[in-house]
């Protein structure tokens, strides 16, 4: 009998005869942390060497769990595969034990039923066209849900629940103006910027204050306003939502008589509906602020020059008209937000997924009902 | 022969901000046995079980698992503690996004090195153990109650841990439900060895899988008394340790 030192691991002795036969001692624990390194190296040992049988000896083992006698299982198909004899010897009564538990094809069950039709072409299209119907119908439902709502807390304001509202102000509003108007001044200061190296030329440094104050108060203030208020509340609300969708608060609450429309989303609409067009009015000012920092810095306009003609080119009609379109924007912001968390169902994924879906939804809906208002504008 | 604590709680004192929880609490979990925490609701059965499985940070005291204190030991130590316990949650707390095999499969991956196929083969065997064979490509929203915490059971059994903590592990399941989910536990500790520890107030339960309980008072903060259900509920010279094991007034 012979030691082949190559194949010899801390886990185990080989011991080999001349007519192929190989013995495997293993030794004292043999689990999950170990099977790994085992499998390798023996399932090596039989690629390479094709024994002519394999006994595995287990008078050293201390401990055999499942993944031990797995791995006998899956060294044993591996060398009855290769037409060569295995056998375990001096198992005591607990290996026994394991050993006749583990059998994987035994634990082979038929894929339990889901109840589902088998796929094909007809079905998926079926499936989508139900779906789709079924989301379509629970959009109108909602939408019908907040108008009548919104009707019902017009004629019974006492219907609202104030505190929800104002704790929703302070959070989407208040909470709101440094990033509103950090990015404002900034974005301000980038249009006076860029404005004035065409202008410069034409000794047209005035008209930076009137480019400014007319794309920040009829365009970018409300959409920039409304796209921050999307990512930061509007996923808040859809995620809030959601997570009282998936933990039943939502159904306990209509079980309790309330109205989870009026009770959870008509706050946070009308919430929205007063701070939007408040941070879109801060947006322009802060806007502004950073046009005058270039004009007054680097194009030597004074501070009274550049006041002036800002306020020469605006109208009240143009901040309010960009404040009315900022608070149809809340509304879509808000009810969306709302809409996409009481669609959330099953796990925490879900909630997840419809915050994510409310930015992106709400964003589109930004620009699509900007692009409107700009038609309607120009018609005007 | 004197049995073997592997698990010491000593001097154990909790807080929630200003509430203490629980205030120098001490015992020992003997190796392979089933010992059941009971108390009444709010008495910091489940504060004491996240301490014990190092969720959470004592004010002071020390939980030995193994000899190692898990309230100072280092990164390394604790995860070979992490290694060598598994958690049942009250909610199963499987993960959503992932199938019921591969919640199994998690931790095994993560730690054995071993193959796919040998992988697939051990979940499958785990999971025809809780009898839930057949459901492995199921996504923990598809399943019931009772089989979500066969599934949770079969996740913490993954990597055969010497110790099982189960954190009430029949609440809101129906009577059969629940003798399944006890009958399991009996079978877990009888074939594996697995020394458990069980939270729950649910007597069914305790009479039929405890060894041993340990029972919190909400008053005192600590333990009120120790000892086999049987011996608690008919020899206990503490009137409300009768009462909570006979369920009278």
């Amino acid at each position: 009998m012979k030691k082949p030192e190559q194949l010899s691991s801390p886990l185990y002795d080989i011991s080999e005869k001349e007519n192929g036969e190989i013995t495997i001692h293993l030794k004292e624990r043999i689990d999950i942390y170990k099977s790994a390194s085992i499998l390798k190296n023996l399932t090596l040992l039989i690629k390479t060497k094709s024994p002519f049988s394999m006994t595995i000896d287990l008078a050293g083992v201390t401990y055999l769990d499942d993944y031990g006698a797995l791995l006998l299982f899956k060294l044993k198909n591996l060398i009855t595969a290769k037409k060569g004899g295995f056998n375990i010897i001096n198992a005591d009564t607990r290996a026994n034990k394991t050993l006749s538990m583990v059998d994987p094809d035994s634990y082979r069950r038929p894929v339990a039923d889901k109840g589902k039709n088998p796929a094909n072409i007809f079905v998926h299209l079926g499936k989508s066209t139900i779906e789709t119907a079924s989301n379509l119908r629970f959009l109108i439902s909602f939408f019908g849900s907040v108008v009548i709502s919104m009707v019902h807390v017009l004629f019974h304001p006492k219907s609202l629940r104030i505190d929800d509202t104002l704790l929703c102000m302070k959070k989407t509003g208040v909470d709101a103006l440094p990033i509103v108007g950090l990015i404002s001044f900034l974005l301000g200061l980038i249009m006076a910027f860029v404005s004035s190296i065409q202008l410069q030329d034409f000794g047209a440094n005035i008209y930076v204050a009137s480019l400014v104050a007319l794309v920040m108060v009829f365009e970018l203030g409300p959409i920039m306003t409304a796209i921050i208020v999307s990512g930061r509340s509007g996923s808040a609300f859809a995620a809030e939502i959601g997570s009282m969708k998936i933990s039943e608060e939502i159904d306990a609450l209509f079980t309790m008589g309330f109205n989870p429309t009026l009770f959870l989303a008509v706050p946070k609409i009308v919430a929205l509906i007063i701070v939007v067009p408040i941070l879109t009015f801060f947006s322009d000012i802060f806007a502004i602020a950073g046009g005058l920092v270039v004009g007054v810095l680097m194009l030597d306009l004074t501070p009274t020059s550049y006041m002036s003609q800002t306020l020469e080119t605006l109208t009240l009609f143009d901040v309010l008209w960009g404040m009315f379109k900022s608070s149809i924007f809340a509304v879509l912001i808000a009810s969306v937000g709302c809409l996409r968390g009481f669609q959330a169902h099953g796990d925490a994924a879900s909630v997840g997924n419809a915050a994510t879906s409310a930015v992106v939804s709400g964003i589109f809906l930004i620009i699509l009902f900007d692009s409107i208002f700009a038609v309607i504008r120009c018609y005007w | 022969m004197e049995k073997e604590a592997i698990i010491q709680v000593k001097d154990l004192t909790s807080e929630h901000g200003d509430n203490l929880i629980l205030d120098n609490v001490s015992f020992d979990v003997f190796r392979k046995e089933i010992l059941v925490i009971a108390g009444s609701s709010g008495c910091g059965k489940s504060t004491l079980l996240r301490h014990m499985v190092g969720l959470d940070i004592p004010v002071s005291g020390k939980i030995l698992i193994n000899g190692i204190d898990i309230t100072s030991c280092d990164e390394a130590a604790f995860l070979s503690v992490l290694k060598k316990i598994g958690i049942l949650f009250q909610s199963s707390a499987l993960l959503g996004s992932m199938t019921i095999a591969d919640n199994v499969a998690l931790p095994i991956l993560e730690y054995s090195g071993l193959p796919e196929s040998f992988i697939q083969d051990i979940v499958r065997m785990k999971l025809c153990m809780v009898d839930l064979a057949g459901y492995e490509d199921y996504f923990p929203s598809e399943l019931s109650g009772g089989m979500k915490k066969r599934a949770g059971l079969a996740r913490a059994l993954a990597l055969n841990p010497e110790i099982l903590f189960l954190d009430e592990p029949s609440a809101g399941l129906d009577p059969i439900v629940s003798a399944e989910i006890d009958e399991l536990i009996l079978h877990i500790n009888k074939s594996i060895g697995t020394t458990i520890i069980i939270v729950t107030h649910e007597l069914e339960s305790i009479f039929h899988v405890a060894q041993r309980v340990v029972m919190l008072d909400k008053k005192t903060k600590g333990i009120i008394a120790e000892g086999t259900p049987e011996h608690l509920k008919n020899h206990s010279g503490i009137p409300f340790v009768r009462q909570f094991f006979n369920r009278t007034k």
